[in-house]
């Protein structure tokens, strides 16, 4: 596809992203807010290449959240060892649990994740002492790279640290789908069988990829916890591992760009949408997923896609 | 633990599963007709209850009989299976038939979703818990202890009943095997003659009343908060997936097993109780991928 109007576009966007959020500092908690729902999301995506969704996957953020907040409070680490520590768990539990759920396809693998998610967030929920229960667990602001910030300077730090991390890691995953590995990992969806006779293990490819989604969800749910200074079990509970689904496909599933627009529109959308719709956002959630599918199955992006191609042929 | 526990356990575990088999059976059902998952059986699981506990609170209010009050849990399930199996199945289910797996799966997700609201909506955040019926019907003395006979009798009487006359029906009549020719074989049945899209209507409605049955004759026992199909949804899957899926009788012994697994946690482990079905399902799995009574399948490549 045409790469140099994709990359202008994702400079175009950060520069975009930066300069608004310097004018309005307002800004800067939904745009921490929207990359790491983006980091989680570009995860799903992953799956999906595989052709597997996953309705637990907010189980990971959560683990990577609270890992962030035991840590903090234990030891009072830096905020980037923070970050290291909760990815890192998410990474370990990821590679655990997928040994479990690569044997799995389609349905059971999708409810799979559900049932491991809902059994964290009831042990969660259940172990008060521990946890804080469904309060959660609150943690000082930590240190930013050695460095004691007042509020605003730490969250900016923190913006540009999710900003560089968000670009990355898109980078990363669109290297990772181009690599072998990725390419394995999209022959499971369209034919297992065929992978397996070229003498490729198909569990294992796709364990590599359940453990790279894990620990982007991981990426997501430290940042996350980061900027909010508090964790609840509600970062685990199914709606929020539906919603992550639901970004993807709103933002489109065909590119790591797609899940970062998708996180932004959500973000926004939210925002402002909430506070008119209390008690019907999960409706409109359905509501829309169920046009997107009907309407634009490759979501935002894949329309954006067929623009940035019949431009580029015409130049 | 003594004998009268153990009989406590017992009993729980029984009634329990009871429930959980008749959601699993309407889970099943469906997807051994249309090869889709709905994720929205939680949601009818939910709202069966709700309407149950609507309809039992009129009785008292509008001064109708009593004994209208077991019959009415049956109205409901009916109703509420009836009306929303045939507006899933019309609005979204034939529609996705030849979709990608995936978005099968997110569209019934998505109606879950509007569902779930709609019925925060409608029955409000309070827990609703009516529960005439049980009072009415009594208790039972059983190895020293007392059980109401609504948990000891009725519902394992139901979800027997069900069992039976759904193998009765689609073993002997001739609407029943054309469901089960439909689950074989789409293509074929329909080439054969079978009316696929009534069949399937028709399985979806049952279905869904089976789901909606089990949410009214929890009602009178369990109090309906929001989030209650949720993990419905999860524990029927846990049911249908830990029998086979597809497997009616699997379904029955894979319920009793998680119900009776749950009760004796709540009195030997209770930390653990919220685990067990997904302890037993875990275990199933890792041994037997495709669940404990599936059958070889022909790969069709």
């Amino acid at each position: 596809m045409g790469s140099v109007r994709l990359r202008l576009l994702v400079v175009a966007l950060l520069v975009l992203v930066l300069a608004l959020t310097l004018k309005l500092p307002w800004l800067k908690t939904p745009v921490l807010l929207s990359l790491s729902n983006g980091l989680a999301v570009l995860g799903v995506i992953v799956l999906i290449r595989a052709g597997q969704v996953s309705f637990g996957h907010a189980m990971f953020a959560c683990l990577a959240g609270y890992g962030v907040a035991f840590s903090g409070r234990a030891w009072n680490l830096d905020a980037l060892l923070l970050v290291a520590l909760g990815t890192a768990g998410a990474a370990c539990a990821g590679a655990l649990i997928g040994l479990f759920m690569v044997r799995y396809r389609g349905i059971f693998f999708g409810m799979l994740n559900l049932a491991f998610s809902m059994v964290l967030f009831s042990v969660l929920g259940k172990f008060g002492t521990l946890t804080g229960g469904t309060d959660g667990l609150r943690f000082d602001r930590p240190t930013f790279g050695f460095v004691q910030l007042e509020r605003e300077g730490f969250e900016t730090a923190l913006l540009l640290l999710a900003l560089a991390l968000a670009v990355l890691a898109g980078l990363a995953v669109q290297r990772y789908f181009g690599s072998i590995n990725g390419q394995a990992l999209a022959a499971i969806k369209t034919n297992e069988t065929r992978l397996e006779y070229l003498g490729i293990s198909a569990k294992r490819v796709f364990w590599g990829g359940y453990v790279l989604s894990a620990t982007l969800c991981g990426l997501g749910g430290s940042l996350f916890a980061l900027t909010q200074g508090l964790v609840t079990p509600d970062m685990g509970y199914w709606v929020r591992s539906g919603e992550v689904v639901f970004i993807a496909i709103l933002g489109g599933a065909g590119h790591a760009v797609g899940a970062f627009i998708g996180a932004f529109v959500f973000e926004f959308v939210k925002l402002y949408a909430a506070a008119l719709l209390t008690g019907a956002w999960q409706l409109v959630l359905g509501l829309v997923l169920i046009v997107m599918v009907f309407a634009a199955p490759t979501g935002i992006f894949g329309l954006l896609e067929k623009h940035l191609r019949s431009k580029g042929a015409q130049a | 633990m003594d004998a009268s526990l153990i009989a406590l356990a017992l009993m729980d575990g029984v009634s329990y599963a009871a429930l959980l088999f008749l959601v699993a059976l309407g889970l099943t059902l469906i997807f051994g007709v249309m090869r889709i998952l709905n994720i929205a059986h939680g949601s009818l699981y939910a709202w069966g209850g709700y309407f149950a506990a609507t309809l039992g609170l009129a009785i008292t209010r509008f001064g109708l009989p009593a004994w209208l009050g077991l019959p009415a849990l049956f109205v409901a399930a009916i109703v509420i299976g009836g009306l929303l199996g045939t507006l899933l199945e019309w609005a979204l289910l034939r529609r996705i038939l030849d979709k990608d797996p995936i978005l099968q799966l997110l569209v019934t997700f998505a109606a879950f979703m509007v569902l779930e609201d709609l019925q925060r909506l409608i029955w409000g955040v309070q827990p609703v818990f009516v529960s005439d019926v049980v009072n009415q019907l009594g208790t039972l003395q059983v190895a020293g202890v007392t059980y109401t006979r609504y948990q000891l009798l009725v519902l394992p009487l139901v979800a027997l009943a069900a069992l039976l006359g759904l193998r009765w029906f689609l073993g002997r009549t001739a609407l029943g095997r054309q469901v089960t020719a439909v689950t074989h074989n789409r293509e074929v049945a329909t080439a054969m003659g079978v009316n696929t899209n009534r069949v399937t209507w028709l399985t979806i409605a049952l279905g869904g009343a089976l789901g909606a049955l089990g949410g009214a004759l929890a009602s009178p026992t369990t109090s309906f908060t929001p989030g209650i199909g949720a993990d419905m949804m999860v524990l029927s899957f846990a049911v249908v997936a830990t029998a086979g899926l597809g497997q009616i009788g699997g379904a029955a012994l894979a319920a009793l097993m998680i119900g009776l697994a749950r009760s004796f946690a709540v009195y030997l482990l209770p930390e653990v109780e919220v685990l067990m079905p997904y302890l037993i399902m875990v275990g199933v799995l890792l041994v037997r991928p495709e669940g404990l009574f599936s059958t070889v399948a022909a790969r069709r490549i």
